[in-house]
């Protein structure tokens, strides 16, 4: 048995109704958990990319990339490593403002993070994070030990390859030209 | 002003009407009325251009669309209502899914306005179909009809086929709009024919003109890709003897001297022990099924592997592949057969003959060719394979019929095969012989059931009378539920649990749809029976009483290695 490790797929979709569906089913039929998934637009207008991190193995995430892309309306799917894309992710930290007065270690650890502050009103303060996953993860713990975090969140990945354009126009236009 | 608009329900049955449909297999109700209005114009007097076929159960429409889809090569066409109606089609939408059997099954919907609210007869119809069906859609609007017709036929044929499933709401049937035809026959998104790969076609004619023990499994992708002739031609220039899938047996005449048999848990000894010995296995237009490969772990793997399918997503999904070739095989086969070699390999085909002999002995001739004891099922199939010549399409049910009938029918032509081989479908023999008839009404439609899937559909014998189709039903009546029963003796300590049945007067049940029916019990009768069978113009019941505890064989048991195949139990 292969190691696991964390995948990311990108999958570009025509803009329809239900194909969220047949992507989740695919994982869960292969017994594989969705560790983060994030839709929006691409590119290219009325397609819709969709980022999806889960941990597996490269034979079993072959098989669910090519199952997604079967579905009719998938215009392409692709999986990939880490170091093929260049990936973001947010964490948001809405703080305690009275102790973030209290104690500057708070602000200190903020900037350190090189973490920014979005909002402050007399309650609480909304500090900002992108970055990958562990230092987002590295901010929340480092700011829980002050015990000063109301809420956090963090989003999930949204990542571009490290090619210069979305991998799908060429396909598009290949698609058109032989149409 | 003149007025030119119509209704959803009438732009259905243009647009059907553009996409060649000529027969379709349905059921009324509530949420599709308005387009079984539409079709009584289609159905009859000047406008008529539709058979429909009125069935006794959905889940029969269904199951007759694949019948009439797998014999024509056409789409089938399954028309119902919302909720229940649609709910029974769902096992022959998944069964088309799994065998790639083109249907479209359209089902009336609740207008949209009633859409999510729980509305009588509502069933959330694309969410349930979609992990079954190649493309499933729901037209909300009439000006849609067109394009989501034309759009559902492309899909459900080209390519890989499969089943499509239109979501027909109510609204959308009922609104009025300007006709304008729409023709689908390109989809931006969806590669049906991807483009031939050289260098893998390279490759893979390097291996085969470098094999010493090559062997083809033909699937039945070869019969959907209309590639018989291309299949012959590439076998024969290398002499490569090959073995057929359940779904495939009828790609290759049975008596062409490069057949080796079927493959599979019930299929040929030699062939199937032979997959341990090649040196290079082609697969062509079939997915490596569990009941093919038998223990994944330990199949061919001495043995290069070219694959040959239309469908990306089976490439290494069951077994790695050494070189792939994703193409429709109409195209990669004579490409392929052009870069091969004349080739002789005598001596390999020989050594599948001992094999043979010794399945000859053991399983074939004591069930075809029984001197004493009850009936057996072999025999029966043997009997009217025979006398119809070997030129019959065989249609199956689920179980020990249809693993009997299909070790021992031939096939001299294409599609002549309608067998639930992925899902196992029982209950879908009867209604895919009335589809069956239907596609090819001048040919003789034998359907082998057992007493267990004759029942699953039996209300379709109302479908048969009414119709009088020509459906020459063999029940192979052992009061068991044989294939479980099979299992339960080898694998569950001869436990019968709950596969003991108690059958109804069959001869009643003939007499009741008016149905000729004949019962043999005593191999003196069967001849005579089967040739009174097959001389009826219409449909027959010919009961078969036959051995309560046959068993099928040679047998590969579950999860076993494809070389421990056993002869006798």
């Amino acid at each position: 048995m292969e190691d696991n490790k964390l995948y990311t797929l990108l999958v570009y979709s025509e803009n329809v109704a239900g194909i969220l569906n047949q992507i989740t089913a695919v994982f869960t039929r292969r017994q594989v958990n969705i560790e983060s998934l994030n839709v929006s637009a691409s590119s290219i207008p009325g397609v819709h990319k969709y980022t999806i991190t889960a941990w597996s193995n490269e034979d079993q995430i072959l098989k669910i990339t090519r199952q997604i892309e079967k579905k009719i309306d998938v215009v392409k799917a692709n999986y990939f490593t880490d170091d093929q894309l260049f990936i973001r992710e947010t964490g948001l930290y809405k703080l305690s403002t009275k102790k973030v007065l209290e104690n500057p270690e708070i602000s200190r650890t903020v900037r350190r993070h090189d973490a920014s502050i979005t909002e402050v009103n007399p309650t609480y303060t909304i500090v900002m994070k992108s970055g990958k996953t562990d230092e987002i993860i590295s901010l929340f713990r480092a700011l829980d030990e002050f015990d000063c975090v109301f809420q956090y969140t963090r989003s999930g990945r949204i990542a571009v390859t490290r090619g210069k354009q979305e991998q799908v126009s060429e396909f598009l236009e290949q698609r058109e030209q032989n149409r | 002003m003149q007025h030119n608009k119509i209704t959803g329900s009438e732009a259905l049955m243009r647009a059907l009407k553009a996409e060649g449909v000529k027969t379709m297999f349905g059921y009324p109700g509530g949420s599709i009325m308005p387009t079984y209005d539409a079709l009584y114009d289609y159905t009859r007097g000047e406008k008529k251009c539709f058979d429909h076929i009125l069935v006794r159960h959905e889940q029969a429409a269904a199951h007759a669309a694949e019948g009439y889809a797998r014999v024509s090569g056409e789409v089938g066409v399954a028309l119902v209502t919302s909720g229940p109606g649609v709910t029974n089609t769902l096992t022959g939408i998944a069964d088309a899914m799994l065998d790639s059997t083109p249907i479209v099954v359209i089902a009336g919907q609740v207008p949209i306005t009633a859409l999510g609210t729980d509305a009588f007869q509502e069933v959330d119809l694309v969410g349930v179909s979609q992990p079954i069906s190649k493309w499933s859609y729901q037209i909300r609007h009439a000006r849609d009809v067109a394009w989501a017709v034309s759009r559902a036929f492309y899909i459900a044929r080209t390519g890989r086929p499969g089943p499509v499933v239109l979501d027909f709401t109510k609204n959308a049937q009922t609104e009025e709009i300007d006709w304008e035809p729409v023709k689908v026959d390109f989809v931006r998104s969806y590669v049906p024919y991807p483009k031939l790969d050289n260098e893998a076609l390279h490759r893979a004619a390097e291996l085969i003109n470098n094999a010493k023990r090559p062997l083809a499994l033909v699937g039945q992708g070869v019969e959907l890709g209309n590639a018989q002739q291309e299949l012959k031609a590439f076998l024969e220039k290398a002499d490569i003897p090959a073995g057929r899938t359940m779904l495939g047996l009828s790609a290759l005449p049975s008596d062409h001297p490069l057949n080796v048999g079927m493959l599979g848990m019930h299929g040929n000894y030699a062939v199937n022990l032979k997959e341990q010995e090649c040196d290079v296995l082609i697969a062509i237009g079939m997915r490596f099924s569990d009941r093919v490969t038998g223990n994944i772990k330990t199949y061919a793997n001495q043995a290069k592997i070219i694959h040959l399918d239309i469908d990306r997503s089976e490439i290494d999904k069951n077994v790695k592949t050494d070189v792939a070739v994703v193409a429709d095989c109409k195209e990669s086969l004579p490409a392929l057969t052009a870069l091969i070699h004349d080739n002789y390999h005598g001596q390999w085909r020989d050594s599948f003959k001992p094999l043979d002999e010794q399945e000859r002995i053991k399983v074939i001739e004591p069930a075809i060719h029984p001197q004493d004891g009850p009936l057996l099922m072999g025999e029966v199939v043997n009997t009217v394979a025979q006398l119809s010549n070997d030129d019959a399409i065989l249609v199956t049910d689920v179980g020990q019929n249809q693993l009997f009938a299909t070790r021992y029918f031939k096939y001299r032509r294409n599609r002549s095969i309608c067998t639930s081989g992925g899902l196992g479908t029982m209950g879908y023999g009867m209604p895919a012989a009335i589809g069956a008839t239907f596609a090819a009404p001048q040919r003789q439609v034998c359907c082998f059931m057992g007493d267990g899937g004759f029942q699953m559909c039996i209300q379709e014998l109302g479908t048969i009378m009414e119709q009088q189709a020509p459906v020459k039903m063999i029940l192979l009546n052992n009061n068991y539920l044989g294939n479980v029963r099979q299992w339960q003796d080898m694998f569950w300590h001869r436990r019968k649990s709950f596969t003991k049945m108690l059958n109804p007067c069959y001869e009643q049940i003939a007499k009741g749809y008016g149905i000729p029916y004949l019962v043999v019990t005593v191999r003196e009768e069967l001849e005579a029976a089967v040739s009174t069978m097959l001389a009826a113009d219409g449909p027959f019941i010919l009961e078969c009483a036959i051995k309560e505890d046959d068993d099928v064989l040679p047998m590969t048991p579950p999860g076993m290695n494809v070389n421990d195949m056993m002869l006798e139990i």
